[in-house]
This record gives structure tokens, sequence and C-alpha cells, in this order.
């Protein structure tokens, strides 16, 4: 086995549908071939669909949950402090109908009201909001998916605490969650590097923009991959030249590909160069971004 | 009338169906373009600025130093694990924050203080098929599911106003709140997938979500000749769940070619085959009782 030094490496994009689970399923196709201790974190916890191209053993499933008041009627007095205290607008009050109610849709679970309260009228208790899954997908690798529960209103605790899961694995690779609001920077807070997937489309170099903008204010380092290349337009090569981003990599359109993935095949185990370029680009992501060189 | 365009799988061609039957011939709409996390219809239609909003998406907890002490009150309080200790200095990650205000409230010299996240927008004005409105939200804000209805309640106040009938909301990705308050109250949802296994996977928590909120929901097959084996698998999902298949859409180049140029397949090709077909879909939809 090939020892590399500890990495986490975040796929990610703004517009949705650019490849990005595409490319993380490659990559780590490649690494596993290659006998490289990997983990893939499925970070998309909305709509996780990584395990749908690997076959795997599930070795460990936790709920991930939350703490959720529930008022005692006969202890609470009714003088809506706990209502003030709550930031979330989750506590309903009519102090005169003699009337609460915890809305549990709303709440955070911060604890805030369980503070507020002085009569001892508030307890907790756990509501589930999704789980996450680790399988082992070969000797040395494995996938930790993250898997919000339906109708669960945000995903960020579960992604998480699939992160969490992976803290201590040497090579990570996330699949991040599309646009760039919190569930995004979750995933691209914890990571070494980024690669932003995109199409050469308005659309996609829009995104694009919105994706580097929120890199740069949080100092993350990243790099393009351009899929699709053929379709559209060349604006955004001009873009990359001018930001001086590097453009790691162009995976051109092709309908064998589109193909390929549509049947839930791995793309790299079709397309064999495809392995060697990803390898390429992984080896110089590491040698620059990688923990012996790089302070996390 | 409210349609919903949805996916929960991205880049399925939701928002180019949206900008498609936004700009059908002879009728004016209003677009609500609900994707706030990553908006992209202003690109095509340029809408003009007639009004700006500004969107408070929760707060931030910020420490003043020269009252802080350093106990580390806070620190015990706070759920969101963005409090922390490094060689005897607190510190609050504005990532982590979630915005509950505990830790001010138990700050026992007041050196807390919560400010508003007043980085997102919403935008109003006149496109060249109607009204548009759009929300911007921040990198790195939650609460998306706040502007989203705020958002649909401005759309729904000009269609008064100016007398529209249709709403068409172009939904973001995913099965979260944003998606859940794009949804909810509507009078059609239409989830374009796509067939691929990821489609499949992704479509069936879409109507899981439709479901669970009753509404009447399409299917649209976007690319349904990308792969024919997995289109017949997805027909047979909605079949099996009694959802109505509003129609399937080739892969068709020249939607990219359309966007490129922005303007929308029908304005691009209007006599096209394939703009035929997305009249009739609209027509299948909106005339179904």
């Amino acid at each position: 086995m090939i020892s590399i030094d500890p990495i986490k490496i975040a796929i990610a994009s703004g517009k949705g549908g650019t490849g990005k689970t595409l490319v993380a399923t490659s990559l780590f196709y490649a690494l596993q071939r290659e006998r490289i201790e990997a983990t893939l974190v499925d970070c998309d916890a909305e709509e996780p669909n990584v395990m749908s191209f690997f076959q795997g053993q599930l070795e460990k499933s936790a709920e991930v949950m939350q703490r959720v008041p529930v008022i005692d009627e006969n202890k609470c007095t009714y003088c809506g402090k706990c209502h003030e205290y709550c930031n979330y607008k989750a506590i309903f009050i009519l102090p005169p109908m003699k009337v609460i109610k915890v809305m549990e849709d709303l709440c955070h679970g911060c604890g805030a009201c369980t503070v507020a309260c002085e009569y001892g009228a508030i307890v907790e208790k756990d509501v589930s909001l999704g789980q996450v899954n680790q399988y082992a997908v070969s000797e040395n690798s494995k996938i930790i998916e993250s898997r919000m529960n339906v109708g669960v209103y945000s995903p960020v605790r579960v992604i998480k605490a699939a992160i969490n899961e992976s803290n201590n694995h040497r090579v990570v690779i996330m699949d991040s969650p599309p646009g760039t609001s919190c569930p995004f920077i979750q995933t691209v807070a914890r990571a070494d590097f980024v690669i932003l997937v995109t199409e050469p489309t308005p659309f996609g170099l829009s995104d694009l923009k919105q994706s580097v903008e929120t890199l740069k204010t949080m100092g993350k380092s990243c790099g393009v991959i351009i899929n699709r290349a053929g379709l559209g337009n060349d604006a955004i090569y001009g873009y990359l030249h001018d930001q001086g981003i590097p453009l790691l990599l162009e995976i051109p359109f092709d309908r064998e590909i589109a193909s390929a993935y549509s049947k839930g095949k791995i793309v790299a185990a079709e397309k064999r160069y495809l392995q060697t370029l990803l390898l390429t680009v992984f080896n110089i992501i590491v040698k620059k971004y990688g923990n012996s060189h790089h302070q996390r | 009338m409210e349609i919903a365009i949805i996916s929960g799988k991205g880049g399925t061609g939701k928002s180019s169906i949206s900008a498609a039957f936004a700009t059908l011939i002879g009728q004016p709409v209003v677009l609500a373009d609900c994707d706030v996390d990553a908006a992209n219809l202003h690109i095509l239609f340029t809408p003009t600025h007639e009004e700006e909003q500004v969107y408070i998406a929760g707060q931030t907890a910020i420490i003043d130093y020269s009252i802080c002490t350093h106990c580390g009150i806070c620190m015990d309080y706070c759920r969101f694990d963005a409090i922390h200790s490094m060689d005897g200095k607190i510190t609050i990650s504005e990532t982590s924050c979630d915005g509950c205000h505990l830790c001010a409230r138990v700050c026992p010299h007041g050196a807390i203080t919560m400010v508003d996240n007043d980085k997102s927008r919403m935008y109003s004005g006149a496109f060249r098929n109607g009204r548009m409105v759009y929300g911007r939200l921040a990198p790195g804000e939650e609460n998306s599911g706040k502007l989203v209805n705020m958002v649909r309640d401005k759309a729904k106040a000009i269609a008064k106003d100016y007398n529209l009938e249709n709403i068409i909301i172009d939904g973001p990705p995913g099965i979260g709140c944003a998606v859940i308050s794009s949804i909810t109250g509507t009078n059609h949802v239409v989830v374009v997938t796509e067939p691929t296994l990821s489609g499949l996977h992704d479509l069936k928590r879409a109507l899981e979500i439709v479901e669970k909120f009753s509404l009447k929901a399409w299917v649209i097959i976007n690319k349904y000749d990308l792969n024919d084996d997995m289109s017949r698998l997805i027909e047979q999902h909605c079949h099996e769940k009694g959802i109505p298949l509003a129609g399937k859409l080739p892969f068709n180049p020249s939607v990219v070619e359309a966007m490129v140029n922005l303007k929308s397949i029908i304005e691009w090709q209007p006599q096209s085959e394939f703009s035929r077909q997305i009249g009739a879909i609209w027509n299948t939809i909106t005339q179904s009782k």
C-alpha cells in the first residue's frame, strides 16, 4: 500500500448537475485502483447518491439527532421568556389563552429555551435528522454517506456528522452539496483544497464566479475541472485566465460518458484515460496542499 | 395559478424548462427565481431593477474583546461547536455560528452582540415577457427558505397588481427547506428529471416531499433518449406512484445554444418540434383538472 500525505479534497460546484459526483466517484475509483487508502464522503445529504455507484458492506450506521424542547404544561406559567429567547420563532405562545406550542420544524436545537425557563417546565427530547452510514468498499477504502430524512429542513448537522466521522482518515474526498450556502460552506471549510466542477455555459460560469468569490473570502485554494467541454462557449476560459485559477482538467462532452454515467457506471472505469488524468491532478494537489508541507 | 418547477438532482434542465414556460407566446407571466442559492434566470432575461429589498438571513455573534474576560461560559452553552478557546482566547467561528443568540444572553459581562446577516437581496422588475422576481442569498447563509417565501409573496403581489394569471417558480435543487418553501401551496409541482440512476434516486426523494405536502405532482423526463431503459424505469415508477408524466423531451444541443445566446429555447427556435413539445407539456399541466 502506498502512503500519501493526509489531505482532504472537496469536489464542489455552484450549479447542480455539472458532474461533481462523476468526478468524485471517478477520482475515488482511480485511487482505489492504485491501492491508495481513501475515504469518499457523500456530503450531499439532501440527495446522496454516491453509493449507487459502488458495492459495499455497511460497517456502521449512526442516527444524527437534534434536541427539541418538550413543554410541561403543568409547570409552565406562560411567562413567555422561552418565546423571547428563541431566535428561530419556534415557540408559539398565547398567554391569555394558556396556549404554548413548539414548532419542531423551526427548532434548531440551540437550547436557549431551556436556559430561559425558570420553572423547570422545559425538557428536551431527541429527534432524528438523518443518518451517517459507513461502508467498506474495498480492503482499504471506505464511503461515508450523509443522508438527511425527507421533510427535514436543513442538512447541515448531518453533513457535519459525516465529515467528523472521516476526521482521522488519511485521504478524504468530499462530494459537496451544490450551491454556495451553508451546506457548501460546512463542507469546504474542512478541505485543504477545493476542486470546482463546472460546465462552459453562461449558467455554469455565473455559478462558478459565485463559488470562487466565496472560497476567496474563506481563504481556500481551488482549481477547476470543466465538464462537457465543447458544449457551450469559451467565456469561462477567459475568466479562469484573468483570475489566475488553475484549469485542472477538461472532460469532453461525450454521449458515451453521459450514457455510462446514466447507467450508474463509474466513468473512469469505462474511460481509462480519465483515471490517469485524475491521478495526475491528485498527485499535484497532494504535493502542494498535503499536510506534511502545509499547515491546516 | 402557481406552478413550481423542481428537480431533486441539479442540472436536469429545470431552469431551461422554467425559462421556456416563461416565454410561451401570448401569455405574459410572473417569473419567480427561487433558486436563491444559484439564481440564474436573470442572466437570460436581464430584468430591470425596479425594486431591491434587503433580506436578513439570521444573525451572527460577535465578541467585543475590550469587555471579554475569556471566562468560557459562552463556550459551554454553544451547541453548534462555534466557540473555541485557543491559548486562553475565546473565538467565535462565523461559519459555524447558527445565530441562536444564546451566548450573548449567558455572557455575564455583556461582551457578545448579535449582528444581522444583511448581505442577501431580493430584486424585482420587468422582463421581456412579464415581471420577474429573484432572490440572491449571500454566500454561506442559511434560512434560504424564508427568502424563498419572500420572493413568492412578492411574486403574488405583483401578479395581482399587474393582473397576470400565472406565476412560474424556478425552485432550487435538493429537498431541503428552500424546496419545501418553493412548493407549499402551489397548484402544480413539476419535477424535471433525467434518465440516470442518480436522477431516478433523486426523483423518488423529490416526489416523497411533494407527496408529504399533498401537492399535485407532474414529471418531465428531460434528455430521455440518453438512456431509454432508465427512462422506462422512471415511467414505471411514476405509473406505480400514480403520478402523471407531463412529457418526455429528447436531448437537444440547441438548448445549450439558446442559453449561450441568452435566450430560452422557445425564443431561440420558436417553430421547432422541441418548442412545440414544451408548449404541449404546458397545456397538459395547466389544462388538467
